[in-house]
């Protein structure tokens, strides 16, 4: 049974949470921008990482998901993997939302209802205990 | 087809290589000062376990399968797709890392997978 008290495990899920979010839109954002690879051949492969690692939102979403391995190393110290990972996917619901509040995006009913599912979740697993501990 | 063999391998890489972390941090212990003195000696000492180096192997499998995936197919395919991820960790929590899965922490994680294909559906 662990020490640490349950808002040490939630003070290191938000950024858990934040930086996965972040890490995911700056690659999508990057990979957007390097485009289609029309074969599937090494040499296609080889142009597509050549060119992936002279992208600069490549790299910043590279640092977010450093940032988040950190944090999820830490908190996984002591948290049951079944209790983190799904929490941590609150990350899908948070891009709907901060388009909608930040880019003023239409955001269609089907994600508002993926969003709504994800809380639910999120919600249930979170009334179970953050540690029941790994049998050996 | 080779959808399928890259989605399996970012999906299998993903719930492998995070499952793998979580077990060497078990094994490491848990850390409960947080000064940046103690994380750096956390992290340090974490190098060491070889099941992060395992980890650190199939995330990085994981990642560049998916890379490569969303480089020709739509993310509103592969996200939903990846969705998956989320039951084959649960069943890996269960049956490799041996926790301890409630029936209200199942009904969580469906619930939470479901949300995530629906999510990046469209």
């Amino acid at each position: 049974m662990t020490r640490n008290p349950q808002w040490k495990t939630y003070a290191l899920l938000v950024p858990i949470v934040l930086f996965a979010a972040a890490g995911n839109v700056l690659l999508g954002k990057g990979m957007k921008q390097i485009g289609d690879a029309p074969v599937l051949s090494v040499a296609a492969f080889g142009t597509i990482f050549l060119k992936a690692f002279g992208n600069g939102w490549i790299w910043l979403g590279i640092g977010s998901l450093l940032v988040f391995l950190v944090a999820f190393m830490v908190v996984l110290s002591w948290a049951d993997y079944s209790f983190v990972m799904p929490v941590s996917a609150a990350s899908y619901a948070l891009v709907p939302l901060l388009s909608r509040w930040l880019l003023h995006e239409r955001v269609s009913s089907m994600r508002w209802a993926g969003v709504s599912l994800i809380c639910l979740g999120v919600a249930m697993v979170t009334r179970t205990p953050a540690s029941g501990g790994e049998r050996a | 087809m080779r959808t399928v063999v890259f989605l399996s391998l970012a999906v299998l890489g993903a719930s492998g290589g995070e499952l793998s972390v979580s077990h060497a941090m078990k094994q490491l212990g848990e850390l409960h000062h947080f000064s940046p003195r103690s994380l750096i000696n956390f992290l340090g000492r974490a190098l060491r376990v070889k099941w992060l180096w395992t980890g650190i192997v199939l995330l990085a499998l994981g990642f560049f399968s998916l890379l490569a995936l969303l480089s020709w197919a739509d993310v509103s395919f592969v996200i939903p797709a990846t969705a998956m991820g989320y039951v084959t960790g649960a069943l890996g929590a269960r049956f490799l890392l041996g926790e301890r899965l409630t029936p209200s922490r199942w009904a969580g994680i469906v619930l939470v997978s479901a949300g995530v294909a629906l999510v990046s559906l469209s």
